[in-house]
């Protein structure tokens, strides 16, 4: 039997029912492997005491037979998550020493579905950033290495601990959130598969909000079936989040065929962009070879609108934004700012939110509150949303044409150096979303896929776009995609 | 539009030093939505409860929740804007007004600015001189209330209170119709009978279930009357808001305060800024809040936790279907079946617990406008007396009716019907078995009365002589009669005799 830590989530449910294995003793392996990947800095909350009480919980229901297929499975949960008791910071410190006597609806159908949570993962504060490095704990670490090059490279972002614990065996999957990017770009640079759902096919209760029409949560796992089962255990209607879909879940994995015969693939011409590096060329060209010699239909299609994508979404993320952290004041929890005699209440907010908030969070609290202003409102936000409108329509028509997914890259490159854009322009750090943005704009399922590898033998992925609540159709294609690409690479062990 | 048969009142005219003025008004009314939760959560709206007893996580900002629409909430918005013969609007959304306070737990309070609930309607705000005006609605929008600060429990801490946090209000706009400070109050008071009828809003203005805001400005005679015919707001003079009165005496105070402060301005040169001010009723003067440049930039946009409220017709007819009379209705038919007058017909239609009161009395007794007399002359005398509601009275409406009916009968005179009532009203019992059992019957038996008459004549020649005379003694007899009979006797019938004998 091969190590714990290296089973797939599948191949440990069935070594788990199997009686192979024990969910206490999966779970020991993870937390070993977490005791020595401190330098990857992926969790930041640890939470071993939970995980045994939830793994010993686990093993009474498959000794009972009363396994849903999460049950005994070791993950992590991004710091976004409200996790009952245990620390949840959404990676800043303006939420310092906040437990929440509350659990979102994710984390608690997935322990309902007897999962084991090892602890919180490292994230890019609120969620805003592509590295990992706007985060209050420092940056997550990626397991990957360029060559023969030391040199330390990001996880991404936003969900970067996520990426890392799951690309080096820390946990057999993690919960990620995607609000431009935020699973697929971190699992494309760590070899992983991350799916953003549909919006509205999972609960956003207890996630702590970033952009409320954009955000999604979503699983990140080695392989695309450990997504669908995950995913299936995280979907579905709840009442509590009005945008939560009133849908039946299909079985996602019983759909994993890998038969893509006559499935018509739409290759948008907007997304080969001007000094897109050769390898990502190639890499998708790759992919429409797999998925051609798959049986799939190939069709060149035209998304119009999808240059306005990524300045629309820098307006309505950050607006959304500005408003959705307008709670974080220092009055109820969290962090407050020690103050000198004389101050009122606009000092203490003044104070909290400039101690509290890193750079990247204030940068976009200023431009959602400027875009949101009287004067600019109609020229900045409603404007990006008739361009949210015309892009949405972009995918409407294709799907209309009879496309059935769309192939793009997941990433304009490579996982970068951490470090390597602190003294950029941040429309530097921005284009990392160039891909992935206009899908949260739709509101539609993407999935990121690990189908090769750069020169220097970094992981590179695909991005596939499917229909709305079509999460199943989807992984199937990806899953098409996974076999034919057949990457095996997994980082080498330097931590 | 309101079919109204009365003449429009006269618009205040306040005498400047150089020119008349006249006042231009429109409200913004917050009235509490009647319902046991919260807008957005299931938290309690229970009024007097320890500080922050009734708070959801939601109500409190915490991180990750997410507001789900009371639908309860959104039927009495409907409800209430049927009952102002609005416009419903089946589709609507919530928007997000942004600024910071500590009682404001979210950063942000959702409304509805772009798509609110209601639309135009209207409401009749009679003046109770026989004028009455249409005040245009000009929309009512959902939205949460906030919490309540309190400063001065300790020297260097502020406390918040988010009990109220969340709560449900309708925001009720009027056009700017109003062109007096009574009928400003004559417009609240107007609101809040509608509502109560309806059952959307207590109407409790001491516990601050209805405030409101007050835009006040003047023109000069003629000048509202082309804007009437525009509705450009050019014709008329700047407005300055007045914030959050909960008392109809304030508003009415603040109005005159607020425009003669306009008026001395501008007859100076001077001229009036557009900003919100804040009532003194210390002092009994406004003062400025803050002006328009250092007005909230609130960054309305769309709440994107919450969908587009979309209603179904089907749903609002089920609301109209269940619609309960409304005061104008009501009083138009008191007018009409009952024969009452406009003064009592409003009187009695208030609320609908003195309404409801009268017309058991009238059904018992088979006489409407006797049974008006009775209820406000003396029930409602009786129970100010007592600081009694109606709803505690101790008579009943059988009661009452049972003793009106008494007099219809000819068994008691008004006299007497009096002293049952405050046996009744005191003692209880049924008004036909205490007049039996205390034998304040009255006599009707004409031989009864002849022989007493009789008596009476015989033992006062003298006066008898004086009667003859001048008729107009007749009445001296009578008074004797009554007071043989112990007040008994039929005064009709004893009037009739006395006059017979007299030879009258």
């Amino acid at each position: 039997m091969t190590e714990l830590t290296d089973l797939t989530l599948a191949g440990a449910r069935d070594a788990l029912r199997a009686g192979e294995t024990t969910a206490a003793e999966l779970t020991e392996a993870h937390l070993t492997a977490i005791e020595g990947a401190g330098a990857l800095n992926a969790f930041v909350h640890h939470t071993p005491e939970i995980a045994r009480e939830q793994a010993k919980a686990a093993d009474a229901r498959l000794q009972a037979g009363d396994a849903p297929a999460m049950c005994g499975i070791p993950i992590g949960v991004k710091d976004l998550f409200c996790t009952k008791g245990v620390a949840s910071q959404a990676g800043s410190r303006i939420l310092e020493g906040f437990r929440p006597e509350y659990e979102s609806t994710i984390t608690t159908q997935l322990f309902d579905a007897g999962a084991v949570m090892l602890g919180k993962l490292n994230m890019d504060e609120f969620a805003m950033g592509s590295s990992n490095e706007t985060s209050t704990y420092g940056n997550a670490v990626n397991p990957w290495k360029a060559g023969n090059s030391d040199a330390a490279l990001t996880p991404g972002g936003s969900s970067g601990g996520s990426a890392a614990a799951v690309a080096a065996r820390l946990c057999l999957a993690a919960l990620g959130t995607d609000t431009g990017g935020s699973i697929r770009q971190p699992a494309a640079f760590t070899g992983i598969t991350g799916i953003k759902p549909t919006y509205g096919r999972c609960s956003r209760w207890g996630v702590v909000a970033f952009a409320s029409s954009l955000d999604q949560a979503g699983p990140m796992t080695r392989t695309v079936r450990d997504s669908a089962i995950m995913l299936q255990a995280m979907s579905g209607h709840d009442p509590k989040d009005s945008t939560s879909a009133d849908l039946a879940v299909p079985d996602f994995e019983a759909m994993l065929t890998g038969d893509v015969k006559g499935q018509v693939i739409g290759i948008p011409r907007e997304y080969r962009m001007d000094g897109m590096p050769e390898e990502i060329e190639a890499l998708w060209q790759d992919g429409i070879a797999m998925l051609k010699d798959a049986g799939a239909e190939i069709r060149d299609i035209s998304l119009p609108h999808t240059k306005y994508a990524l300045p629309a979404y820098y307006v309505i993320a950050p607006a959304e934004a500005s408003s959705n952290l307008a709670r974080y004041d220092g009055v109820r929890f969290g962090h407050r700012a020690a103050l000198s005699q004389g101050d009122g209440i606009t000092e203490m907010y003044e104070k909290t939110r400039a101690e509290g908030f890193g750079d990247e969070v204030q940068r976009r609290v200023m431009v959602g509150t400027y875009v949101l202003s009287a004067g600019f409102y109609d020229a900045y936000y409603n404007r990006a949303r008739k361009v949210r409108t015309l892009i949405k329509k972009d995918f409407e028509d294709v799907f209309a044409d009879g496309i059935d997914a769309i192939l793009t890259p997941a990433t304009p490159s490579s996982a970068f150096e951490l470090g390597a854009m602190t003294d950029a322009d941040p429309i530097q750090m921005y284009l990392n979303d160039v891909f992935t943005v206009t899908v949260n704009l739709a509101g539609l399922p993407g999935v990121a896929v690990p189908t090769g590898q750069d020169r220097r033998g970094l992981p590179l992925g695909l991005q596939l776009i499917g229909k709305p609540w079509q999460e199943g159709e989807l992984l199937n294609v990806a899953h098409c995609l996974e076999d034919r690409a057949g990457f095996v690479a997994r980082p080498a062990k330097w931590w | 539009m309101l079919d109204t048969q009365m003449p429009t009142p006269t618009p205040r005219v306040i005498a400047g030093e150089k020119h008349d003025w006249e006042l231009v008004i429109g409200m913004e009314v917050h009235a509490q939505v009647a319902s046991k939760a919260k807008l957005f959560s299931g938290a309690s709206t229970r009024f007097g409860a320890e500080p922050n007893a009734n708070v959801a996580f939601f109500d409190a900002g915490m991180p990750g929740m997410l507001p789900v629409i009371n639908e309860y909430c959104v039927a009495q918005a409907v409800r209430t804007g049927l009952g102002l013969k609005a416009e419903i609007h089946l589709k609507s959304a919530f928007d997000r007004k942004n600024y910071f306070y500590p009682d404001l737990p979210q950063g942000y309070q959702i409304s509805q600015l772009y798509e609110p609930i209601v639309g135009e309607g209207e409401v009749l705000v009679e003046m109770g001189d026989g004028t009455a005006r249409v005040v245009r609605i000009e929309r009512i929008h959902l939205e949460q209330d906030a919490g309540k600060s309190i400063h001065d429990m300790d020297p260097s801490m502020s406390f918040v209170d988010l009990n109220r946090t969340g709560v449900a209000l309708m925001e009720i706009v009027s056009r700017p119709d109003i062109r007096g400070p009574e009928e400003a109050a004559a417009y609240v008071t107007k609101l809040r009978q509608i509502m109560r009828y309806l059952g959307t809003c207590d109407g409790n203005m001491q516990n601050g279930n209805l405030r409101a805001d007050v835009n006040v400005s003047v023109c000069r005679p003629g000048q509202y009357e082309k804007y009437q015919e525009t509705q450009d707001f050019s014709h008329l003079g700047t407005r300055c808001e007045i914030k959050n009165m909960n008392s109809l005496r304030f508003i009415q105070a603040a109005i005159d305060y607020e425009a003669r402060r306009q008026i001395a301005l501008i007859e100076r040169g001077e001229t009036v800024v557009q900003e919100t001010r804040l009532y003194d009723a210390d002092k009994g003067e406004t003062r400025s809040m803050r002006s328009k440049e250092e007005a909230h930039d609130y960054r309305y946009f769309p709440d994107p936790d919450l969908l587009p409220l979309e209603i179904e017709q089907g749903w609002v007819d089920d609301i109209a279907a269940s619609l309960p009379e409304l005061p104008d209705a009501k009083k138009a038919r008191f007018v009409g079946d009952f024969g009452l007058s406009d003064y009592d017909a409003s009187v009695l239609t208030a609320d609908t617990d003195a309404a409801r009161f009268f017309e058991a009395v009238a059904e018992v007794s088979g006489n409407g406008k006797a049974s008006a007399n009775w209820v406000i002359n003396n029930l409602f005398g009786k129970l100010k007396e007592d600081e009694k509601d109606i709803e505690e009275s101790p008579m009943t409406p059988a009661q009452l009716g049972g003793i009106l009916r008494l007099i219809e009968a000819g068994d008691i005179s008004g006299k007497i019907a009096k002293e049952l009532f405050e046996i009744v009203y005191a003692e209880g019992g049924d008004p036909a078995e205490v007049v039996e059992a205390r034998g304040m019957k009255q006599v009707t038996d004409t031989g009864a009365i002849e022989t007493a008459v009789d008596e009476i004549i015989a033992a006062n020649p003298a006066q008898v002589e004086k009667a003859r005379e001048n008729p107009k003694l007749a009445g001296w007899f009578v008074g004797q009669v009554m007071k043989a009979t112990g007040g008994k006797a039929n005064p009709k019938a004893v009037n009739e005799i006395v006059a017979a004998k007299l030879g009258l």
